[in-house]
């Protein structure tokens, strides 16, 4: 810990840990994304913590803070492992197949920032679950 | 606030803690809170050696402790037992809790047992209003105790 | 730095504490790292939540969700249940009476939709042990804006737009205060914090202390800095160890990042703290006497003037604000004195922190803008009465205020509102009575708390609560007439006219307020000798329910003075005359059949 020597510094400290609390802020915001991460044990066997913790470290490089990633048990599809849900409020949630890290990555450049949906991976357009 | 007895190492320790100080004006209300964490209590004896260390007289250290709840000049016991009598634990009934206290250690708020196990104090709200009503032995804090919890408190420590 | 998808927050002020929010801690990150889950899931203490009557509370985050008395063997469920399924444990989820349904979210909870939190904003969102967690959210901004862009003057002018006034009781403009200790000219001036909090039933400011130091060592600095003071005392009980451990963490992170210490962000300001811990006594909270005593001398109050902001601590110009006031600083400074204006009332501008405690569902702190109805405190956030008993009184104020019936409780909470119905804001304990609670005796337990505390220097107060005591002693035992009534008027008016300090002129509040809206429970007492709650003792008569006495003998058993009779399957019967009314029947019946009115 060194010492805080202008004001400046301080409000530079303070930006370089927004990122850290971000996840508290807009906890309460409707306009919250969830990325949700089927994590079941052949989610985890084929790669999905990987998948996941590329997605998260995209989204703090982009620094994007509406969004929330969670792990969810088996999806379904076992045959396209590692599964990724994306959820848009008011939008059809999309699921996709066989995310690998680096797919995992253009979720988050493309779907989230450009609203591009990943055509190529997609596995089911409208994937509802009874709330 | 479990005594540790009048030994000449908690003297020594003291004496260490006041020569440590920066500032010796105003410094009468930390040794004391220093004095009562090292020997449980303010006997005499330790009020003339903080007079003699510190240069305050000691009819003013008396006066001062005298004043303050926190402060204590008696021996307590190995476990002291303090029962909240804050207004939300009075209206939640802590006053039937001081009885069953009073009534299964045969002393009353206030004194300690003979064989030093046990003292009973009454105390001016710690805070957790939301326990009440809360009763204290030594630091370890019970809360939403009903007259039956006692003997089991009591028994927990014995062990 | 981890990259974490999820924080788990955990109480960890003293009510959870209490009910091993620690011990919950260490388990949740056992099973963490046990499921290899350490470096996504953060698991923070923060302070107090304000929700101290379902404790331990656990929040998670961003999934916003808010479970209730969290045991540490819930630690595996949660974690298996919630962070790794994704799915919410409706056991731990709240219920809310009213509705009768499981709310998951803490904005649905009425307890916290009235709310609107300023001094509390970061207790129970940031880790108190952290600076960095406090810097993150605009911690020691306000500080740097007034060093590097505010003169002294502007920075008190700001505060007196704001009308804050002080949340230890008074409700004294602080703007002003500020100001006053600014034109005395000296050497050496003082802030002190008063985190002397005796009023019993309030525990505002230890909580404030737990959950977020660092926002009162920055408005400190920010008082320092106004009024051209270097050095500020913080005086906290004792009894607070938590809160001092907190503070002294606090210190020493400010410190190592030079926020307190010599030339503070390179603008040549030196402010530094010191933490001074007080002995157990009441009177310590007025301003005086904590000086005295910081002195290292008994705390006996002094005749005002001189004001403390003309000759305070060692005689140099001191600068005393209690820890809610200095709570609300820093958000002024950032947002500006009319932001601040804006919320609350006229003359009472700002929020309220109070200490919900009682006879109450929702025990809790909780902080809603000045002028909220009492009604709204206590039956939406407070969630209404225990057990579905009848609401009496709510006590506002400690020993120094007073209690407000059903029929004055659509009144709206501000400093200058209750003092109009005779109790006072104090500092934000409010004490929920029910149908049983005897008014007769609430004012005679907090006599007796006042002749402990009286320090004595003077006799209105010293001997006067003593005789006060004595008075309601003899109405609570059946033994006064109508005149004692009377003499508790005239005595308590004198009491007031010739105190000298506020907890000798405010001390028979309690006596005059439950008189003069409850003056048909002192008739009863002393006309009927019957008390209408069944709490006094010796106005109570304990009597057999025929229909529920089976004959069993406990009773005849346990009584000490053989004054029950009867024999086994017959029904008993306690004769009057030799009853000494010690209860003991009423407690080893297990059928009801004692009655006791």
């Amino acid at each position: 810990m060194s010492k805080i020597k202008t004001f400046a510094e301080l409000q530079e400290i303070r930006k370089n840990l927004e990122n850290r609390m971000s996840l508290r802020k807009t906890a309460g915001s409707k306009d919250r994304i969830v990325i949700r991460v089927g994590m079941a044990t052949c989610g985890i066997a084929s790669g999905a913590r990987q998948t996941m913790m590329a997605i998260l470290d995209e989204l703090q490089k982009e620094h994007i803070e509406n969004v929330s990633v969670s792990q969810t048990g088996c999806l379904g599809f076992c045959d396209v492992e590692p599964v990724v849900e994306v959820i848009i409020p008011d939008k059809p949630s999309i699921l996709y197949g066989k995310v690998d890290e680096a797919l995992g990555r253009e979720i988050v450049t493309k779907h989230i920032m450009n609203g591009t949906l990943l055509e190529d991976i997609i596995v089911s357009r409208s994937f509802e679950t009874i709330k | 606030m479990y005594n540790k007895g009048l030994s000449q190492s908690n003297f020594d320790a003291l004496g260490d803690y006041i020569a440590s100080l920066p500032e010796k004006k105003g410094a009468l209300m930390p040794v004391l809170h220093k004095a009562q964490n090292l020997f449980g209590y303010l006997p005499k004896e330790v009020q003339l050696f903080i007079c003699e260390r510190l240069d305050v007289p000691t009819s003013k250290i008396y006066g001062v402790i005298s004043f303050y709840s926190f402060f204590t000049m008696k021996q307590r016991g190995q476990y002291v037992i303090n029962i909240c009598m804050g207004t939300a634990c009075f209206v939640r009934k802590a006053d039937d809790v001081v009885k069953e206290f009073e009534k299964k250690l045969g002393i009353k708020v206030g004194e300690t047992s003979k064989n030093m196990m046990y003292s009973l104090e009454a105390l001016r709200c710690v805070g957790a209003c939301g326990l009440a009503p809360v009763v204290m032995v030594n630091d370890k804090i019970y809360g939403h105790v009903e007259k039956k919890d006692v003997k089991k408190i009591l028994a927990e420590q014995s062990n | 730095m981890p990259n974490y998808r999820m924080h788990l927050l955990v109480c960890g002020g003293t009510g959870c504490h209490a009910t091993k929010s620690n011990v919950l801690i260490n388990e949740l990150k056992r099973v963490l790292s046990e499921k290899g889950l350490e470096d996504e899931i953060q698991v923070v203490e923060t302070g107090c939540f304000g929700f101290c009557e379902k404790g331990p509370i656990v929040k998670v985050y961003p999934d916003n969700v808010f479970y209730i008395e969290v045991q540490p063997d819930d630690s595996l469920e949660i974690i298996e249940e919630h962070i790794i399924k994704g799915r919410k444990l409706e056991r731990l989820l709240f219920v809310e009476p009213s509705l009768n349904q499981k709310l998951e979210e803490q904005l649905d909870m009425p307890f916290y939709k009235k709310q609107l939190r300023v001094a509390l904003k970061n207790c129970g969102f940031i880790d108190p042990e952290d600076i960095d967690e406090y810097i993150s959210t605009e911690g020691y901004h306000a500080l740097g804006k007034v060093l590097t862009s505010m003169t002294p003057d502007a920075v008190i002018e700001e505060i007196k737009i704001s009308g804050l006034r002080g949340r230890g009781g008074g409700g004294f403009p602080t703007g002003l205060k500020w100001e006053f200790t600014k034109k005395s000219s000296a050497d050496q001036k003082y802030i002190v914090c008063n985190a002397d909090e005796g009023d019993p039933g309030a525990f505002m400011d230890r909580s404030i202390l737990e959950g977020d130091p660092h926002i009162v060592l920055e408005a400190m600095a920010i008082a320092g800095f106004a009024v051209g003071a270097s050095k500020g005392y913080i005086y906290i009980r004792a009894e607070y160890p938590l809160a001092i451990q907190r503070l002294s963490i606090a210190i020493e992170q400010a410190r190592n990042y030079g926020l307190l210490g010599n030339d503070i962000m390179g603008t040549g300001f030196d402010f530094d703290v010191e933490v001074d811990l007080g002995a157990g006594a009441f009177v310590c909270g007025e301003e005086t006497a904590l000086i005295k005593s910081i002195e290292g001398n008994r705390g006996e109050p002094l005749t005002k003037p001189p004001f403390p902001a003309q000759s305070g601590v060692w005689g140099k110009p001191t600068c005393v604000n209690n820890v809610e006031t200095f709570a609300n600083i820093p958000a002024i400074i950032n947002k500006g004195g009319h932001w601040f204006k804006k919320i609350g009332t006229e003359k009472s501008p700002g929020t309220k922190v109070f200490a919900l405690a009682g006879k109450i569902n929702n025990v809790g702190l909780v902080e809603v803008p000045m002028g909220t109805t009492m009604r709204d405190i206590v039956f939406d956030i407070g969630g209404g009465i225990r057990h579905g008993k009848q609401f009496k009184a709510v006590q506002t104020g400690g020993p120094s205020g007073g209690c407000i019936p059903y029929s004055q409780i659509d009144i709206p909470v501000d400093y200058d509102s209750l003092v109009s119905i005779g109790s006072m804001m104090g500092s934000g304990g409010l004490i929920v009575l029910d149908e049983d609670d005897c008014m007769v005796n609430i004012a005679k337990f907090y006599m007796e708390f006042i002749i402990d505390e009286s320090c004595g220097k003077c006799t209105p107060c010293r001997v006067g609560t003593k005789r006060l005591h004595e008075i309601l002693t003899k109405i609570t035992e059946g033994k006064a007439t109508e005149e004692c009534i009377n003499h508790l008027v005239e005595l308590s008016d004198t009491i007031k006219d010739t105190s000298l300090c506020g907890l000798g002129q405010t001390a028979p509040n309690p006596v005059l307020s439950t008189i003069s809206y409850f003056l048909d429970e002192y008739k009863a007492h002393v006309i009927d000798k019957h008390c209408p709650a069944g709490v006094c003792e010796a106005l109570l008569s304990y009597t057999v329910v025929s229909e529920n006495c089976i004959g069993c003998t406990a009773c005849l058993r346990a009584c000490p003075v053989n004054c029950i009779k009867g024999a086994p399957k017959e029904i008993h019967k306690i004769v009057q005359s030799d009853c000494i009314k010690c209860g003991a029947c009423y407690d080893i019946c297990r059928f009801e059949a004692i009655m006791k009115k």
